[in-house]
């Protein structure tokens, strides 16, 4: 639709034409996004409450966070499905490390050193001894999965203390989740696009022969890739468990699936090569606001999964056909 | 191809002789084990992700990987209850139906993958959000009981004094074996997975040999990927494709099953079970990547 939309604008205006060409998808999940919120807004003007739309965009953040090195190993042309458990042994240990009286700054740097020491685990396992990134991280995701709760069996972790909490902090009355997601977003966007390192990225995911063969080192690259994606696993973990007064030491239910989804939704090529990371942000935002508008739309919550998993086909399918028709 | 043969064959001998041990050091460690009541419970448990794995196999085998297994099989047993209770069908059409809603499944699948070129991972992990999302949102997430007796035999009862989802595994596994090793579309099963490219040229419809591969796929949980992938891996099938038998995965699903009872016995948890299953599959890998590798990659 956009290749139509770019030859159109083309003549006319070749700014636009070119904005809409680099992240069309990214428009167009921003677009979603305003449509979903002006619908139910419409329909229901307590959607637009500051309560509301304070829980819509803070609630998903850490998904927002996680996306961010998700979009990252994706575009390398990797993909991780453990990163559901990760975050879940990860919210563990930073609570349990407070809660033992640990100070809060040894707390929040565990859970972003643990993450990166496990994803660069996965990342030497993938680049080094040649496992497809599939069988690596699905076996991660046992071994964290078990692992957490053979230690925890379960049990709640409750009297966290109150400057933990870092999810409930305020800065000019807007929650911490949201700036974290914010300015990690831009910063990761601005280094992907303008520095070396973050540029091999996508020379990695896009042709590996070819990214070798340009002096990149491929293998070292995956490797930092995952460790990367480690580190905004560890900060999603802390917005994660502090979003409540209690950690339920359990793995999320289905979070990797909905990282993965936010990545892809937002236009990180499936293929890798592609994508940045505003639009896996923006996705994340959209899926708390569907999932607040099925609430105030009074459609059963059950529903959800479905209207995601519908969306993730399509845009897995209109990306197929855009790339089909670019080459 | 002689040669391959052989490795086929040797790798399955290596597990062969791994099930011996593990099943020797079982029935030593507990002189119940060793019972035909406790083996036959042994088949039963091992059943299920039995079926699946019979049919990822083949999937493998291809090139492709399947991770909405899980939720399809959940599709399918929901839409049992819904054509049944809700719908007011007799169960045995009820059954037949949602089998087949498996199928469709299965065939939507195939058709992303092979008509819109997306890769089988992407395919499938959009898949599985969706069917689990159908799922819920038909059923509203209540479940539904009271069944008939004979449909709970299925999955309870015994025939001839073995249950009767061994008997099923038994001809299913017999069946696929057949196909896979003896026949022409498993041949092009091969084909297709070890190189996609030379399939074409001799001639072999490598979309269609994919799509029917998808469509035959119509099973019944959640959460049963990993045992899944991990037997058929286990097994001897290569994840890039081109080489596996159901013997290997048998024999995989198998040790995985004495794996499971000997932990159990040991008095490993359930959950330290699922890490020592990540482990395994990881190392398996690992191992055969080291010794066996054949050029790719």
């Amino acid at each position: 639709m956009d290749a139509v939309a770019t030859a159109a604008l083309a003549p006319k205006n070749g700014r636009l034409a070119r904005i809409f060409a680099a992240y069309g998808q990214e428009l167009v999940v921003l677009g979603l996004l305003l449509a979903v919120i002006a619908l139910s807004g419409a329909v229901n003007a307590r959607f637009l409450s500051e309560n509301n739309l304070n829980s819509i965009f803070s609630g998903n953040a850490y998904v927002a966070v996680a996306a961010i090195g998700m979009s990252m190993v994706i575009i390398a042309g990797h993909i991780d499905v453990s990163v559901g458990s990760l975050i879940g042994v990860l919210a563990t240990i930073s609570g349990t490390l407070a809660v033992r009286g640990y100070p809060i700054w040894v707390a929040w740097l565990a859970s972003i050193v643990a993450g990166i020491a496990i994803q660069a685990v996965n990342g030497v396992l993938v680049a080094y001894a040649r496992i497809p990134a599939i069988v690596v991280t699905l076996g991660m995701l046992s071994i964290l999965k078990g692992g957490l709760i053979s230690a925890t069996s379960g049990a709640w972790i409750t009297n966290l203390p109150p400057g933990f909490l870092l999810a409930q902090f305020r800065l000019f009355g807007i929650l911490a989740p949201v700036w974290f997601a914010a300015i990690l977003t831009v910063l990761a966007a601005l280094w992907m696009r303008y520095s070396a390192l973050g540029r091999s990225i996508y020379a990695v995911g896009g042709n590996p022969d070819a990214a070798r063969a340009a002096g990149i080192q491929t293998k070292p690259t995956v490797v930092f890739v995952f460790a990367l994606h480690g580190f905004f696993a560890g900060i999603a973990a802390i917005l994660f468990a502090s979003q409540l007064q209690v950690i339920q030491s359990t793995v999320p239910p289905n979070l990797e699936l909905n990282v993965i989804t936010a990545s892809v939704i937002g236009g990180v090529s499936i293929l890798g090569g592609t994508g940045t990371v505003i639009g896996s942000t923006l996705a994340a935002i959209l899926f708390a606001a569907i999932g607040s508008s099925l609430i105030f739309l009074n459609v059963s919550a059950y529903w959800l999964k479905a209207v995601l998993g519908l969306l993730i086909l399509v845009t897995v399918l209109a990306d197929m056909a855009r790339r089909r028709r670019a080459f | 191809m002689a040669l391959s043969l052989r490795r086929l064959l040797r790798h399955e001998t290596i597990l062969a002789v791994l099930v011996v041990v593990a099943l020797v050091v079982l029935a030593a460690q507990s002189e119940r084990f060793f019972t035909a009541d406790n083996l036959l419970n042994q088949g039963r448990l091992m059943s299920e992700v039995g079926l699946v794995a019979l049919t990822m196999t083949f999937v493998i085998v291809t090139g492709g990987i399947d991770l909405s297994v899980g939720s399809m099989l959940g599709l399918s047993a929901i839409l049992v209850g819904v054509f049944w209770k809700n719908v007011g069908l007799a169960l045995p059409i009820a059954m037949v139906l949602a089998v087949g809603a498996g199928g469709l499944a299965g065939l939507l699948n195939g058709l992303i993958i092979t008509r819109f070129k997306v890769p089988p991972l992407i395919a499938t992990l959009a898949t599985l959000a969706l069917y689990r999302g159908l799922a819920e949102g038909i059923s509203q997430s209540r479940s539904v009981r009271g069944y008939p007796e004979w449909f709970y035999a299925l999955g309870q009862r015994d025939a001839a004094g073995v249950p009767v989802q061994v008997w099923i595994m038994l001809v299913a596994g017999l069946g696929s074996a057949a196909i896979l090793g003896l026949t022409t579309f498993g041949r092009a099963t091969y084909a297709v997975g070890a190189n996609e490219t030379a399939a074409r040229f001799s001639g072999i419809a490598v979309d269609r040999t994919r799509l029917l591969v998808s469509t035959t796929r119509s099973d019944m949980g959640t959460g049963l990927e990993l045992d899944v992938i991990t037997a058929v891996v286990l097994g001897g099938t290569s994840i890039f494709g081109g080489k596996g038998t159901i013997m290997g995965t048998v024999l995989g699903l198998a040790l995985i099953q004495a794996l499971r009872s000997g932990l159990s016995l040991a008095g490993v948890k359930g959950d330290g079970t699922i890490v020592v299953i990540g482990l395994v599959l990881i190392g398996a890998i690992l191992v055969s990547n080291l010794f066996g590798r054949d050029g790719d990659g």
